[in-house]
């Protein structure tokens, strides 16, 4: 496992400089969250395709999409949690149902703010962003996929959200991994027929950690990295739970209306087996770092393991 | 180009058919739609750059109709434009229609679906700023209500007209003074309209919303000030053109009866002949 060097955002921030030098029609919208957003390089070297908007989250959305009915391909840059219930309405009505070419970048997301609490917090985004037609989901779940996907989002035009985590994460994946992301392809990461996980955005990394614990034990567990929410592979769900017969859900989001929610209703509409959602509990989190919580709440290789042996142990 | 009485014409050709549609879709926001009529008028027959057989056209100007719900003006109007026959707005409330209650870009012409209050105006920034970014020479429309001033979204993206310098925007609000609970000051209070906007850094102008000379001298003279945002406070009647319904809250979406109906059409029938 490589150790981590830098985080998503920056990763983002680096493939967008890079698609901008040659595509003048990409806008950047900042709500006073270029620095959490790791975009003044952005802004000192396109100056004219860089926009804040100041602490006005609703306005950078309308913004965004007053510009993309201009011809723009806007990527609107902020916090997960704020960009997915503060303007809420505006990504309904001025994004989603107005099919503008607006992407909203979603940084920090989950409990990557860790400690400033619940505030901060996004584990309702996927929830609600889900439900509106139209809206496509990713999750990147580390660097190279990061700059994979904001390539994916400026050569595509209509809405979208991306969300990801604030703090370095280590490589899933490389560029000799010669991985294609295609929308609503999720990518197998581990093969196997006792169970499959299936994980997104920084939770791969763990759920996969845990395959690898279960395999030494003899458990072949099938990892499936859907960073694609939606579309969502919906073949790859119905492919697990005929050949596998057990599926666990691994997310940083409430264990109600994320992931976990969006694979049940395939699974119990094509192939029913039985299910564990691993997420936020209904709760507001304690304070601590995200660590610490991914700690408490058990989203590390050893605790996600343990869960799994013993559901696959009652399936035996 | 037309002339003033022209528009007047039209005005009243308009508020017919946004009676007859009303009437039988029995429904539809009447009272807001009668007070912007005019503002409407002098816009897509005097004022705004368009083409309707390329409503994409890039170097068109804009318009957003951010007080979603008078929108039975709007089709009317975008149907006396060219956007689509006339004969079509007789689909207006039945099921499975291009006409909903609120706009859509189901319907040539519309650029933007508004409805929820307190959006227009954001994107009405985000459109000035992207010609203002390309060097165009389109200008941005947006139509508010006065009711929906109370929408905190409006005021970031006053703050960020003036803030970006965006003197191809012309805000208006149709300042009838009603919304649907009642009297816009007893709702909430909203005194000083004007030095409000001024303090974010606009330029205020304040016209007759039904006078043709003074809503054309204000959008052929904007922008009044170089690198100042516009809005032009609009004082309107709710109704306008009907007697019955004028200045009246209960108008704002009520159902027209048979004989109100009569009752409407004779009274824009005698306006219309008095105009000659």
């Amino acid at each position: 496992m490589t150790p981590p060097k830098i985080s998503c955002r920056q990763s983002f921030s680096r493939a967008l400089c890079n698609i901008a030098q040659k595509n003048k029609n990409i806008f950047v919208i900042t709500s006073d969250s270029k620095s959490s957003a790791t975009l003044e390089n952005f802004e000192r070297a396109y100056p004219n395709q860089f926009i804040e908007v100041g602490i006005a989250e609703q306005d950078a959305i309308g913004i965004g999409a007053g510009l993309a009915k201009s011809g723009k391909r806007v990527f609107v840059c902020g916090p997960a949690s704020f960009y997915s219930s503060r303007c809420l309405d505006q990504v309904k009505v001025d994004v989603t149902y107005a099919h503008s070419d607006v992407k909203i970048v979603g940084i920090s997301g989950g409990v990557s703010y860790g400690a400033l609490g619940s505030t901060h917090h996004s584990l309702h985004d996927l929830a609600v962003m889900r439900t509106f037609p139209g809206l496509d989901i990713y999750l990147p779940c580390d660097n190279y996929q990061t700059a994979t996907i904001t390539e994916l989002l400026a050569n595509h035009s209509g809405p979208a959200y991306m969300r990801m985590g604030r703090n370095p994460v280590a490589d899933v994946y490389t560029e000799t991994s010669g991985v294609v992301f295609k929308p609503g392809k999720a990518n197998m990461l581990h093969e196997g027929d006792d169970c499959t996980i299936i994980a997104a955005g920084e939770m791969v990394q763990p759920a996969l950690g845990a395959a690898m614990l279960l395999e030494k034990e003899g458990i072949q567990a099938r990892v499936l990295d859907f960073w694609s929410v939606k579309p969502l592979d919906v073949d790859a769900i119905a492919a697990a739970a005929r050949e596998t017969g057990l599926i666990i859900t691994v997310e940083e989001h409430s264990i109600f209306g994320g992931l976990g929610a969006a694979v049940s209703e395939v699974v119990v509409q094509t192939v029913p087996v039985p299910m564990k959602i691993l997420g936020f509990p209904d709760e507001w989190a304690p304070s601590g770092s995200s660590d610490e919580l991914f700690e408490y709440y058990g989203f590390t290789s050893e605790k996600i393991s343990d869960q799994i042996r013993s559901l696959v142990r009652h399936k035996r | 180009m037309y002339s003033t009485d022209q528009l007047k014409h039209i005005s009243i050709d308009i508020r017919k058919k946004i009676v007859e549609i009303t009437h039988s879709a029995k429904g539809g926001h009447i009272g807001g739609s009668l007070s912007s009529v005019d503002i409407l008028v002098a816009l897509y027959f005097s004022i705004m750059r368009y083409d309707p057989s390329d409503p994409s056209r890039p170097d068109r100007d804009r318009f957003i109709m951010s007080k979603g719900h008078s929108v039975e003006g709007l089709y009317c109007v975008l149907a006396r434009a060219g956007y689509f026959p006339e004969a079509l707005l007789s689909e207006y409330g039945k099921f499975d229609t291009v006409f909903y209650g609120h706009p859509t870009l189901k319907v040539p012409g519309i650029e933007m679906p508004t409805g929820s209050l307190g959006h227009g105006l954001s994107i009405a920034v985000g459109m000035a700023l992207g010609a203002k970014r390309d060097k165009a020479t389109s200008r941005i429309f947006v139509l508010m209500g006065d009711g929906e001033q109370a929408e905190g979204s409006i005021w970031e993206a006053a703050m960020a007209a003036s803030h970006y310098k965006l003197d191809n925007l012309v805000a208006i609000i149709d300042n009838n003074n009603l919304q649907i609970s009642g009297h816009i000051d007893s709702v909430m209070r909203l005194s000083s309209l004007r030095q409000k906007y001024e303090a974010f850094g606009w330029n205020v102008a304040e016209i007759d919303g039904h006078d043709f000379h003074q809503l054309i001298e204000a959008f052929n003279t904007a922008p009044w000030r170089p690198g100042m945002p516009n809005l032009i406070i609009a004082h309107t009647i709710k109704g306008r053109g009907v007697s019955f319904m004028e200045n009246s809250a209960s108008w704002h979406h009520k159902v027209l009866t048979d004989e109100d109906f009569e009752r409407a059409i004779d009274e824009l029938d005698r306006s219309e002949k008095e105009a000659v």
